[in-house]
């Protein structure tokens, strides 16, 4: 299991990166941690031409807290992100979600930006960047762009993102004074890629929620939210109301969600799960909701 | 006085290299060898139309590529079929290179060398092979219709049909009060050590000699095997077994292709060749196990005592049966337990299939059978409405009976004796430390909670220490160094500890002036292997009767030197001395100068050896004729039978109400190997097996799909249980010795894993209500349990009947 | 698979440093950092169990985190310190006489509590377990256990493991105090 051959390219800034990603084109890929592409390099399940490693390009390494987003640069590595002071504090749902991203050794080096280009239904980050409503910002030999998640995304492993063009960050979006997340997911092994997985924001004013939304990992093609405000909206959380309510979120839920069966688990079972773990995570986001407002 | 060393538990001697990267694993040797990389069959039966290696043999760094038309002679023969057996009437084996057919995905078709792995792998993917693909038998079921056959000249794909009786089961069976029948079935899993196989080999062309270098479990047999595959005197040939990185069986298998291929190549190019497996190699060629399908019919009276146990089997054994039937046939016999099953009868068919070959795992059948023993105990249990350990109990072989002969033969072609055993007292301790008898109370709270728990048990015999021998060399240095040898191999049992600690026991010498070399041929050419949980009891047991001649021999020369008796003599911390007087003594450095008649003094201290020096009998020759000279000795250890260790599991589980996620809450072993050597070896034995059970049990199945494809040939697909997956495990011990050898020591490599599916069924079924019949069992298998359950195509237990007021309709079989 | 395949692999000069010796080494771009180190190097210490990330035994300290060494081409850890299980140790040749004082206290816990069996997987748990306890100095047993789940080992049922992990910290504080 060794990879093929490759000529290997080390740009030091974003316009060298774009201008060779532009020379090759579709014989390129952008290597930034690795921890997806090399596998799959390694198993020679791909073989591209070139690799364009913008590890040692300047500037991309960096989280930046602003009122309305947290932003993450294409080389700040899970572990960075998670361990950040400043991104928990203004969105805590970034911690709880990358804890489950693989183990520890795989943070370190992985890119959350990447997990994002990856575009993998079975990771967490792109169901964040969703939940977050959150953009992607790109660089391509005709300037810059920003790109909505949900422009983003376009089916398994696939991106708007053209093959001359580098994320050089994503915006996760901040919610609401008031509103508490929480992510949850079920895996056959600790680490490993989820059978279901479910992140939520649940925003709560004079007592009852005042909006709700969730997103999911392993039960949809490419990433979605859910809007569990027709279920919620008006209901104070741990009424008598409240159990109703999560019935109709997750007859909801049962609905939205499209997943595939695999060796690990059925279709079906794997909708079960994601309901039952929506049920299970909203009441966490409720009570952090409470603690918040 | 010398501290006991046998028993205790002394730190490893392995453990300082090891832990600072002194370790020299099969491919940390060999920087200058030409790597080996091999074009597999991607298809999992076909004939082989054409290969095409044009474009590969351009790749700059390739240095030779092979087909079956290259190997010549015996290199180009079957591989051996190591076990025959008289039943096995078809046995098959596949070749070095696959010769105009492949049978399972992973047939090594073509072998390139070349620079270094990567290059090789490149030449690999450039080299056209085209197939004619033929139809394909995956799965038992499929097998035993014999629709398709994997082999043309194999009838109904049977390899091996096997009755053996005893008594006269079909009217006892008749006569029985009771009978219950239970269908069973038990997927595939592997070894999966953490390090893939590998060999290595050097031709030295002035002399003509070959060393080779495998990881493998038996360096004497790859050593034979390949001498005769290459038609090289055994004299021409050595073979070294390095630190290996785990084996759990699959790398007692020999030769394996490379092992041939790879020391050819090394002769052909008169260069250095390397091949290390990688992981997805291993998955598809190396080899399997745990396939079977089960049927059991048993007849027992009123008060769940058995009077007759039926049992047919169907083993999937892969593509070729290299290993002949060694997996079914401890099935068949290890399945009895500690139970005196009344009559028994077993008829197994080992079955061809288009998957990789099926040969011994870590427990090498037995977790089969104490499955299907283990769910025949609860079936009755819950028929009659009994405690469930207390039928265990009402069957159990007693201490008072032992030895007791099954009257069947064993896997060694040798009677299935148990020699020792006290069966009652295990399950007292058993039933002590998990809480048999508060569980009820247990339950009930956690029911209020709204929690699932179960309550699981399981219990095994296993036979160790088969023959045929081992044996042991000691060798004393003039500094006091003592070399011990012993031709098995290691792969982290911690021999090098545990042999030493025998020594240092029986020589009276400090454990840090031992040195335990194994599997090198150079240093012992007469060895078999470690498998069957034999080492501590065969190497072991060779190693101390070797240790007791050179203490015989140093005592009646320092004897002779002090002008003393011997048996005035003992030896303490390497030095003879004088029991009373310990004044007058000598080193066992001494006494190996002495031991050595010397015409040159090399050092100061063996000038005391030399002709001139000190007074001797001129009448006498310098070495003595019932002697040789040099402080050694040298001795074999052949028992007449296997030793049978025994042990028993319970575990809680805890099962999600609506996820059916399993939890395992509490893991109890009490486990008898007889004496132990190091208890904390023997605990961290207990403890990995376990830990492969449990994966064995909830997590590990291979996922082939009706085409013969391995879905799942990775770690991310194959769940391994890393730490988050593994329960804590509470282990006691209790020591039976043997009676079969000098310490009295039994196996302890494989028991752990035995029993664990049997008793994590045992525990979810308790828990759920229903019978669980086939395992791994995962969340999503569980959900679907209980979806069938809810529609009715599966019973419920009669306990949960007898505990609620509706009545069950189920039938009396505990299968659908 | 590519077409392009250059008749001689363009080769890069790779200059790291490993245990704090700068070493260079001519490396075709595609070398894993695991191949680098263990054939160019000859540190064999690190070892490799299955070349897709998941099993740890690779895992070296990459500027002092633990990460997957077959993940990582050796061209990316251009000017980066490596620490392998080699560089844990501070015997000038662990290899031949390695004592409890120069072993590192992960390396001397997982000798005294039997935290490995064949030893093969043991490196990335040293190093991963070093890291970690630069970080939590005194983790709990689940801890313990949470921070090796991301290494799979074959032999010891994890048990010891989690045992030395635990004994590990108790030396490190005593070393401590006994330096101050």
């Amino acid at each position: 299991m060794k990879p093929a051959p490759f000529e290997h390219h080390a740009p030091l800034t974003v316009e060298q990166a774009v201008s060779v990603l532009t020379e090759v084109g579709h014989d390129g890929k952008v290597l930034a941690g690795g921890q997806s592409l090399i596998p799959i390099l390694n198993m020679r399940l791909a073989s591209p031409a070139h690799l364009v490693d913008i590890n040692r390009v300047a500037g991309l390494d960096t989280v930046e807290v602003t009122p309305e987003a947290v932003r993450v640069g294409a080389l700040v590595r899970h572990a960075g992100l998670e361990r950040s002071a400043e991104a928990y504090a203004a969105l805590p749902l970034l911690r709880q979600a990358l804890v489950n991203v693989a183990h520890p050794a795989i943070r370190n080096r992985g890119t959350t930006v990447g997990s994002i280009a990856h575009a993998d239904a079975a990771g967490e980050m792109p169901a964040i960047l969703a939940l977050t409503d959150g953009v992607v910002e790109v660089a391509g030999p005709s300037g810059s762009r920003e790109v909505a998640w949900s422009d983003f995304f376009l089916g398994a492993l696939e991106t708007s993102l053209a093959a001359e063009e580098l994320a050089v960050a994503v915006r996760f979006g901040r919610f609401p004074a008031g509103t508490g997340t929480a992510f949850t997911e079920a895996a056959r092994r600790h680490g490993d890629y989820a059978m279901a997985g479910v992140g939520v924001a649940l925003t709560v004013a004079d007592g009852v929620v005042s909006g709700a939304r969730a997103s999911f990992v392993s039960v949809t093609d490419v990433p979605s939210v859910l809007d569990l405000g027709p279920a919620l909206d008006g209901v104070e959380p741990g009424s008598g109301e409240w159990d109703a309510a999560l019935d109709t979120v997750a007859e909801a839920v049962r609905g939205h969600v499209e997943p595939e069966g695999d060796i690990h688990a059925s279709a079906d079972y794997r909708r079960m799960l994601v309901t039952e773990l929506t049920r299970r995570v909203l009441p966490q986001a409720a009570d952090r909701a409470g603690a918040i407002a | 006085m010398t501290t006991q060393m046998f028993g205790a538990p002394i730190r490893r001697k392995e453990d300082p290299r090891l832990v600072t990267g002194g370790g020299r694993y099969l491919d940390d040797l060999g920087h200058d060898a030409l790597a080996a990389a091999f074009v597999r069959s991607p298809h999992a039966h076909a004939r082989i139309v054409d290969i095409d290696a044009s474009e590969a043999t351009e790749v700059e760094g390739v240095v030779g590529i092979y087909v079956h038309e290259d190997l010549p002679g015996r290199v180009g023969e079957p591989l051996p079929l190591l076990i025959p057996h008289p039943t096995l009437t078809h046995g098959r084996t596949g070749y070095a290179l696959a010769k105009d057919e492949v049978n399972h995905v992973g047939e090594p078709i073509v072998m390139v060398v070349a620079t270094d792995r990567y290059v090789a792998e490149d030449a690999c993917q450039r080299i056209r092979v085209t197939y004619d693909q033929l139809p394909v038998v995956v799965g038992i079921e499929a097998a035993r219709s014999g629709e398709l056959l994997v082999h043309d000249d194999v009838p109904d794909n049977v390899a091996a049909h096997m009755l053996q009786e005893v008594g006269d089961v079909e009217a006892a069976m008749a006569a029985a009060p009771h009978t219950l029948t239970l269908d069973l079935d038990i997927e595939r899993s592997a070894c999966m050590p953490m390090e893939g196989k590998g060999v290595y080999a050097r031709w030295d062309r002035d002399r003509g000699e070959l060393r080779m270098y495998s990881s493998t479990q038996t360096s004497t047999g790859v050593r034979a095997a390949v001498a005769a595959k290459l038609d090289l005197p055994l004299a021409k040939v050595e073979c070294i077994a390095p630190d290996v990185g785990g084996g759990f069986g699959v790398k007692i298998v020999h030769p394996w292709p490379e092992e041939v291929l790879v020391p050819w190549a090394a002769i052909l190019l008169g260069r250095p060749v390397k091949w290390a497996e990688d992981r997805r190699e291993h998955f598809i060629s190396a080899a399997h196990e745990r396939g079977q399908l089960q049927q059991v019919t048993v007849g027992f009276d009123d008060d769940g005592h058995l009077l007759a146990l039926d049992v047919k089997l169907w083993h999937d054994n892969g593509a070729y049966t290299p290993y002949g039937i060694i997996v079914p046939i401890i099935t068949s016999t290890q399945l009895l337990g500690p139970y005196k099953p009344g009559t028994y009868r077993c008829e197994f068919w080992s079955l061809y299939t288009n998957t990789v070959l099926v040969t011994p795992y870590r427990g090498a059948g037995r977790p089969q059978g104490c499955f299907a023993m283990e769910r025949t105990m609860d079936a009755i249990a819950d028929e009659l409405g009994l405690d469930r350990a207390e039928v265990r109990s009402r069957n159990f072989i007693l201490p008072t009976e032992m030895p007791w002969d099954h009257g069947l033969l064993f896997q060694d072609g040798r009677p299935l004796k148990y020699d020792s055993g006290d069966f009652p007292a295990s399950l007292a301790k058993l039933k002590d430390l998990v809480g048999w008898d508060d569980f009820a109370d247990y339950r009930r709270q956690a029911e209020s909670e709204g929690r699932k728990v179960g309550l699981g048990i399981g219990c095994y015999v296993e036979g160790t220490g088969v023959g045929p021998y081992e044996g042991g060399h000691i060798q004393i240095e003039t500094s006091g160094r003592v070399n011990v040898s012993t031709g098995l191999t290691s792969q982290g049992q911690g021999h090098e500890t545990v042999f030493a600690q025998i020594v240092a026991q029986e020589l009276g010498v400090r454990m840090e002036d031992v040195f335990v070399t194994t599997g090198d041929t150079r240093k012992m050419a007469y060895a078999v292997g470690t498998f069957a949980s034999r080492a501590a009891v065969m190497s072991g047991s060779a190693i101390a009767l070797a240790a007791r001649n050179v203490r015989a021999k140093a005592l009646r020369i320092a004897a002779d030197a002090l002008e003393v008796s011997p048996e005035d003599l003992e030896i303490v911390e390497g030095t003879v001395r004088v029991k009373g007087a310990p004044a007058t003594s000598m080193t066992l450095g001494t006494v190996s100068v002495l031991s050595n008649p010397l015409r040159y003094a090399f050092d100061e201290a063996a000038k005391a050896a030399t002709q001139f020096a000190g007074t001797f009998d001129p009448d006498k020759p310098p070495v003595a004729e019932d002697e040789e000279p040099g402080l050694e000795g040298k001795d074999f250890y052949s028992p007449t039978q296997a030793t049978f260790a025994n042990g028993m599991h319970a575990a809680i589980v805890e099962t999600d109400p609506v996820t059916a996620e399993i939890r395992i809450l509490r893991y109890c072993v009490i486990h008898d190997c007889g004496t132990m050597i190091n208890p904390m070896i023997v605990e961290g034995q207990v403890h990995g097996g376990v830990a492969q059970g449990v994966g064995g049990a909830l997590y590990e199945r291979m996922a082939y799909d009706e085409s013969g494809q391995l879905l799942n040939a990775s770690f991310m697909d194959f769940l391994m249980p890393y730490a988050s997956e593994v329960p804590t495990i509470e282990a006691d011990h209790l020591e039976t010795p043997s009676p079969l050898n000098p310490l009295g020591i039994k196996g302890a490599g494989e028991a752990g894993c035995i029993p664990v599916s049997a008793v994590i069924a045992s525990a979810i079924e308790d828990a759920e209500g229903f019978p669980i019949t086939r395992m791994p069992i995962s969340p999503y298998d569980l959900w679907e349990l209980r979806r069938r359950h809810a529609d009715g195509e599966i019973p419920s237990l009669h306990r949960t009947s007898r505990t609620t007021s509706t009545p069950s309709p189920s039938s009396k079989e505990p299968t659908a | 698979m590519t077409d392009t395949t250059p008749a001689t692999e363009t080769l890069h000069d790779v200059t790291v440093s490993v245990n704090g010796v700068r070493h260079s080494a001519a490396v075709p771009a595609r070398r894993l950092l695991s191949d680098f180190l263990r054939h160019d190097l000859e540190l064999t210490g690190t070892h490799v169990g299955c070349e897709h990330g998941v099993c740890g035994a690779c895992t070296v300290l990459v500027d002092g985190q633990p990460m997957r060494s077959c993940l990582m081409f050796a061209v990316t850890a251009q000017d980066h310190a490596i620490t392998t299980v080699e560089g844990l140790c501070s015997a000038p040749d662990a290899r031949t006489a390695p004592t409890g004082e120069s072993m590192n206290p992960v390396q001397q816990a997982f000798a005294e509590c039997h935290g490995l069996q064949c030893g093969f997987c043991t490196p990335g748990f040293l190093t991963t377990v070093t890291a970690y306890l630069e970080e939590n100095p005194s983790p709990t047993s689940e801890e313990a256990r949470e921070a090796i789940s991301g290494n799979l080992c074959r032999c010891t049922g994890y048990q010891n493991i989690v045992k030395s992990v635990l004994r590990a910290a108790e030396i490190k504080a005593e070393r401590a105090e006994e330096r101050a």
